[in-house]
């Protein structure tokens, strides 16, 4: 096997904040009624994480689980570690109906740094970042596309998919261009 | 003439001289300067020319209001056309060109349209051009087209850029005059998030220049004094020079932020679109004073009372030596008094009412002004600027007493309240007899998502014209309340303005005017409407005042009817005998002033104009000489091309290799769907036509999807993954579709059935290998089996070629040996170049949707979007066999029984051969003898693919004919864009390998 | 530019974020259903100046369908709720008929 490629290898640009596509990542879609048996165990195992709040995201280490909707999670781990997760998943909730499934090189993640990280976001997404709370996931659109975004780290970290990757790249950094602070 | 005074000018910086162009004349202004204020400081007063008649015309307003004075601003890749000089701040090297004249402003040929106007009444578009139809497109338009129109369009791209951003508050305050001042301050210091915003460069509007008194000091302090307030809290945003454009649903407003008008190429977007979502709206946005109607009121030198006083106090700009004030209230009286303040002439204050003895009034006579009431302004006199006014009494019909020598008219007939951002989203208006003018209705407020109200109009814009801080206080303490949001009880600080006694309304000047004298009042400048005009509307029957409106073109120019609205509804309820209320006013639409199409498209031009979906080959693709064609956003290979070659002949290469030796498609943008759980074969068994629950693990089978009507929507291969897991395949333009309709079932019809799904599509890159070669090429890689017998036609395997973790299905849609193998996306393009070099050794080419569609037109396998237009039920296209007759139900079932559906004259799918071997037209027809009932050509038929063959070396093509099938045999005749017609065999849509054995090997 | 509150998640979704379905609570004619009720189901929508209840989709959110009761005269909103319902809940009715004394009620 080839060495995974992120769909823009990682392409950056420098404005009034940075701008990065990382990964690749491994990334799982878990679906299952929340309550579902084995749920939080399958969600523990694959990430060590607890189960997250509604639209909250809960991160330790290397790994997150975000909320995405009643009945979905988004798990995010070392790209490497997918097919372990996967079969912890599949052991936990064994007998329980859900879908458990790798979307790793589905999507591209792009980080944005710095003191006004937020700024960027505010021009592309219909979102009162002033009342975001902490370790919110909000999932919404950039511009034209669908994505998903939460704070950590001074900045941001954004994901959307992987075809649309040099879009979300143009809008994130026309949007960070020197002259441009809100 | 107009000119620089010595002293004063609130606004401007002397100190810093600004150099720029008017027409290619160097002139020189100061920082602080309009365009406007520094033309006239140049003594520039003729700006540019009328709409229709070509007449000349001045400055007439300070600001958004300006009708006249637009001009082209910048060159090349910078013009903007239709500027209002009087918004336009001045800056060093600003370069523009007065508009709507030829050859020169001076000297217009166009005037010759004011010499004919009595033949260009109202509504003259609808009257004269109507016959002979020849003459309009040949002799009228191109005149019109030649002598109408504004500015000039740009021919450049526009060489700066623009972007949007979302804002949210509790409360957006808009207008930056006292009122707004004062009703930011009550709700910084509540804790409400605030946004003030004001579309000049300046806060404190009027006050400042009126002479206010705001708790105890010049209002000019006191405005400063609360801006330093609001500077320093944290919850209050304060932006200058950002014009509120609109309001819509639920307190979206749209903000339009000049931040590189006045500083071109600095860097910096020209202007922001702010996208705002506010609680509360407080429209503190003031009142725009009313022009009187005399004849003549148009010359240049003519102007709004309060824009002089502010060309006067704010620019030091005295737009003449010599001035007549001409007035229905006393506010215009605040004029005469700044002008003589500043040594210069008032030569009369021409008041329309019998008596004036308020306050101002008295001050003026004070002064040694003289005043004459009673009196109206029968015409002016004067071309390209004003030399002197006919007087005489208002009561009567114009004949003139005296003569006043002047060059400049203050005029004033009141105010009236902004009220567009109330009105944009249904606020309703009351009329006010004392002001004579629309206020807002505080019972029929716009409403907003909970039921109350909107917007709250404060100050001026609520009709409180002397009382607007203690009217913002009153409001904005209301609109806290509603958030929910407690604000101190303090009393709002005094603000003293003298009192003003009542005017008069006063629509014609003077009433008795005679036609000749009407012919020559304007009511809207820029389209060149006038009383008589209005009047002639109403005279042949428009009573409606929207009818109106479009007939006589009046309020329908750039400025929408700021400055004419009120007047020429006053004119035509007066002609009507109804009562201005009665009337009413046209609907108030947004944008209150031009947004420039740049801050509309915000990020969206060049590269980002939308989004183009890549799959993870796309590079290798345009490196290889890929002819992209659209399919939905995603950007697909058309073809191929080497050089020297056509994308026809590129097309017939591939598909010739592809089924002589081995063809290679990225076909990434299939749609993939996961679908799992206990009920997901009942599930999709109601989704498709066909029966998928008996899908064996391992197989794969072709499906149908259809809308509830029956009509078929998408179709794809379903794999069955394991005992509870099947991936469906969509088009590649239909997989979000797919998949939100299964959603909308699952969750809104069938929710208690357990059932999952994912779309997938983008987590794999997917390549279909076909040709006699491919197995060859498989084989070779080394890996998984690919044999016949351990992988057959419709199965699928997981396994590894070359190294990389992969899913294959054998399926064809080319009808040749074929394997579709999904890979992770992050290794896609590793996985494709690895095919290449492997697949050199074997024939391999990459080939494109093109070649794709030509080998199963081939086929005579049907596309979606070709073959189906959202009226095809599959049993139009012979499809049958792929519709379940056990089931009792399927989505579509129940239309499908729909009687119209089961005639068997439907046209039906079949195969044409033309006899010569040329390709029918696209979207070619079917005629038959006789004509329908609108005397069109009946048809029977049209084409629905139509490819060259390369491998059959002739013309072939599907179609839907009456009967099709059972026609095989016949000749029918197609349309030709040329009048001709091809003939073509009915044959069996099937035209490459009938028997389906190469795929199958 | 509406906002609508999605019941599932949260979020005051602006209408750019959420897709239209037009009327809720159809009831589904497959086969076996005469032409009448069939066409009701297919082709006949109301069309009320006044109190609606309307499908959506937080399509650029959670992904879920919601039912709406808005007033598309006004522009009010009295409610949202889960597509799981077969009618719309006690309380959302009794606050439309609070506000719209007129109004006949739910059919």
């Amino acid at each position: 096997m080839s060495d995974p490629v992120s769909a823009l290898s990682g392409a950056s640009y420098d404005g009034f904040v940075a701008v990065r596509e990382i990964g690749p990542l491994g990334m799982i879609t878990l679906r299952a009624k929340a309550g579902t048996p084995g749920l939080e165990a399958a969600v523990q195992a694959a990430t060590g994480c607890a189960m997250p709040q509604v639209r909250r995201i809960v991160r330790q280490g290397e790994c997150a689980v975000g909320w995405m909707s009643p009945d979905e999670t988004l798990l995010v781990l070392p790209y490497g570690g997918v097919a372990a997760a996967l079969t912890a998943i599949a052991a936990a909730l064994q007998g329980q109906h859900h879908l458990a499934v790798d979307v790793s090189d589905a999507r591209a993640v792009f980080r944005v740094e710095g003191a006004k990280a937020d700024q960027v976001l505010r021009k592309l997404s219909p979102v009162d970042f002033d009342r975001l709370e902490p370790g919110e996931l909000r999932r919404s659109r950039t511009a034209q596309v669908a994505a998903a975004f939460w704070a950590e780290d001074g900045g941001f970290t954004l994901v959307c998919f992987r075809s649309v990757a040099s879009y979300v790249m143009g809008l994130l950094s026309v949007s960070a261009r020197p002259g441009a602070e809100l | 003439m107009s000119t620089r005074l010595k002293s004063g000018g609130r606004l401007i910086d002397r100190s810093a001289p600004v150099e720029f162009t008017f027409n290619g004349k160097r002139l020189r202004g100061c920082a602080g300067d309009t365009l406007a204020s520094a033309l006239l400081a140049n003594d520039q007063m003729l700006v540019g020319r009328s709409f229709k008649y070509h007449r000349p015309r001045g400055i007439v307003a300070s600001g958004a209001e300006e009708p006249n004075a637009l001009v082209n601003l910048g060159a090349g890749a910078r013009l903007e056309p239709n500027q209002r000089t009087t918004t336009t701040e001045l800056f060093d090297g600003l370069e523009a060109r007065s508009q709507n004249h030829w050859p020169s402003l001076e000297f217009d040929v166009g005037v010759v349209n004011n010499y004919a106007a009595r033949l260009l009444p109202g509504g003259f578009y609808y009257k004269t051009f109507i016959h002979p139809r020849a003459a309009w497109k040949h002799v009228f338009e191109p005149i019109i087209r030649h002598s109408a129109g504004l500015g000039s369009a740009p021919k450049d791209r526009d060489a700066d850029r623009y972007e949007q951003a979302y804002a949210f508050c509790d409360l957006l305050i808009v207008g930056g005059g006292v009122a707004g001042l004062q009703a930011a301050l009550v709700a910084g210091r509540a804790g409400a998030r605030v946004w003030l915003v004001e579309q000049t460069a300046h806060w404190g509007g009027r006050a400042p220049v009126d002479g206010d008194v705001i708790d105890g000091q010049p209002a000019a302090d006191w405005v400063e004094a609360a801006v330093l307030d609001l500077s320093a809290m944290d919850n209050v945003t304060l932006r200058l020079r950002c014009m509120a454009a609109g309001s819509y649903d639920h307190g979206y407003v749209l903000l339009d932020e000049k931040i590189a008008d006045h500083t071109p190429g600095d860097g910096r977007p020209k202007h922001r679109l702010w996208r705002m979502r506010a609680g509360k709206i407080i429209a503190a946005t003031g009142a725009i004073e009313r022009p009187l109607s005399f004849a003549g009121n148009d010359i240049p030198g003519v102007m709004l009372a309060g824009a002089v006083r502010d060309y006067v106090v704010n620019w030091a700009v005295s737009p003449g030596d010599r001035t007549v004030v001409v007035t229905n209230n006393d506010d215009a009286y605040r004029t005469a008094i700044a002008l003589h303040q500043a040594g210069l002439e008032v030569a009369a204050v021409i008041d329309a009412r019998s008596i004036a003895n308020g306050p101002l009034p008295e001050r003026a006579r004070a002064l040694g002004i003289r005043v004459e009431t009673g009196r109206a302004i029968a015409r002016v006199k004067g071309g390209k600027r004003v030399e002197a006014v006919e007087i005489c009494h208002q009561a009567g019909e114009g004949a003139a007493s005296t003569t006043l020598p002047c060059d400049a008219v203050a005029m004033s007939g009141g105010w009236s309240p902004v009220v567009h951002l109330w009105s944009h989203c249904g606020g309703k208006l009351i009329w006010d007899d004392g002001e004579a003018m629309f206020r807002p209705d505080p019972s029929r407020p716009p409403l907003t998502d909970d039921g109350s109200a909107m917007v709250l109009p404060a100050g001026a814009a609520n009709g409180a014209l002397r009382a607007a801080v203690a009217d913002a206080d009153a409001q904005v303490k209301i609109a806290l309340q509603a958030l929910d949001i407690a604000s101190e009880g303090d009393d709002p600080p005094a603000h003293v303005v003298p009192d003003e006694s009542a005017l008069e309304p006063v629509w014609i000047m003077p009433q008795g005017a005679g036609i000749a004298l009407r012919s020559k009042m304007w009511l809207d400048f820029q389209n060149d409407v006038k009383v008589a005009d209005v009047q002639l509307a109403a005279r042949e029957g428009y009573e409606s005042v929207e009818h109106t409106k479009r007939y006589t073109t009046l309020g329908m120019a750039t400025d929408q009817g700021k400055l004419s609205n009120i007047n020429g509804l006053a004119v035509l309820a007066d002609s009507l005998n109804a009562k201005i209320p009665q009337v009413g006013t046209t609907t108030f639409r947004p944008p209150y002033t031009p947004v420039p199409l740049g801050a509309l498209a915000g990020e969206a031009r060049g590269d980002i104009f939308q989004p183009l979906r890549k799959t993870p080959m796309h590079d290798w693709h345009q490196q290889n000489g890929a002819y992209f064609e659209p399919v939905g956003h995603w950007r697909r290979p058309y073809c191929f091309q080497r050089p020297g070659e056509t994308p026809e002949q590129a097309v017939h290469r591939e598909v010739k290799n592809t089924r002589e030796a081995l063809g290679l498609l990225d076909a990434s943008t299939l749609g993939k769907i996961i679908v799992k759980g206990p009920d997901a074969g009942r599930f999709l068994d109601m989704l498709y036509t066909g029966v998928m629950s008996s899908l064996p693990i391992g197989k794969c089978r072709y499906g149908l999807m259809c809308n509830e009507q029956g009509f078929l929507s998408d179709d794809g291969v379903v794999a069955r993954i394991d005992d509870d897991t099947w991936l469906c395949h969509t088009t590649s333009g239909g997989a979000d579709r797919i998949h939100a309709w299964m959603e909308d079932w699952l969750q809104c019809e069938w929710w208690d059935w357990q059932v999952f799904t994912a779309n997938v599509t983008e987590q794999y890159a997917q390549v279909a290998v076909v040709g006699p070669n491919a197995r060859k090429l498989l084989e070779s890689l080394g890996g998984m089996d690919v044999s016949k017998e351990a992988l057959p036609f419709m199965g699928w395997a997981d396994g590894t070629l070359g190294g990389f973790a992969c899913r294959v299905y054998r399926i064809s849609f080319s009808g040749e040996l074929s394997y579709e193998i999904a890979v992770p996306a992050s290794h896609g393009a590793a996985f494709w170049s690895m095919l290449h070099a492997a697949g050199a050794a074997f024939g391999a080419m990459p080939y494109g949707t093109e070649a794709l569609h030509v080998m199963r037109a081939e086929k005579g396998f049907i596309m979606i979007g070709d073959e189906t237009d959202g009226t095809i039920i599959p049993q139009d296209l012979g499809l049958d066999w792929a519709i379940s007759k056990k089931k009792p139900d399927f989505l579509g079932k129940r239309g499908q029984e729909r009687s119209f559906l089961a005639n068997p004259d439907r046209w039906k799918l079949v195969g044409f051969e033309t006899l010569d071997g040329s390709v029918i037209e696209d979207g070619a027809y079917i005629p038959e003898p006789g004509m329908n009932a609108n005397n069109q050509r009946k048809v029977q038929g049209r084409v629905t693919s139509t490819y060259h063959s390369p491998t059959l070396g002739r013309g072939i093509a599907m179609g839907l004919l009456r009967q099709g099938p059972a026609r095989m045999g016949e000749v029918v005749e197609f349309t030709k864009m040329d009048g001709g017609v091809t003939p073509a065999r009915v044959v069996n849509p099937v035209f490459y390998d009938k028997d389906g054995e190469k795929p199958n090997v | 530019m509406l906002i609508l509150h999605c019941p599932y998640c949260g979020v005051r979704a602006e209408e750019t974020e959420l897709s239209p379905g037009g009327e809720a609570h159809l009831k589904r004619f497959g086969p076996g259903s005469d032409d009448d009720a069939f066409e009701a189901y297919m082709f006949a929508r109301k069309n009320p100046k006044g109190v609606h209840f309307e499908r959506w989709r937080h399509a650029y959110g959670c992904g879920k369908w919601f039912l709406a009761a808005r007033c598309t005269a006004t522009l009010e909103v009295f409610g949202t709720y889960p597509a799981q319902s077969t009618e719309p809940p006690a309380e959302i009715i009794e606050k439309i008929k609070a506000k719209r004394p007129e109004w006949k009620g739910f059919s």
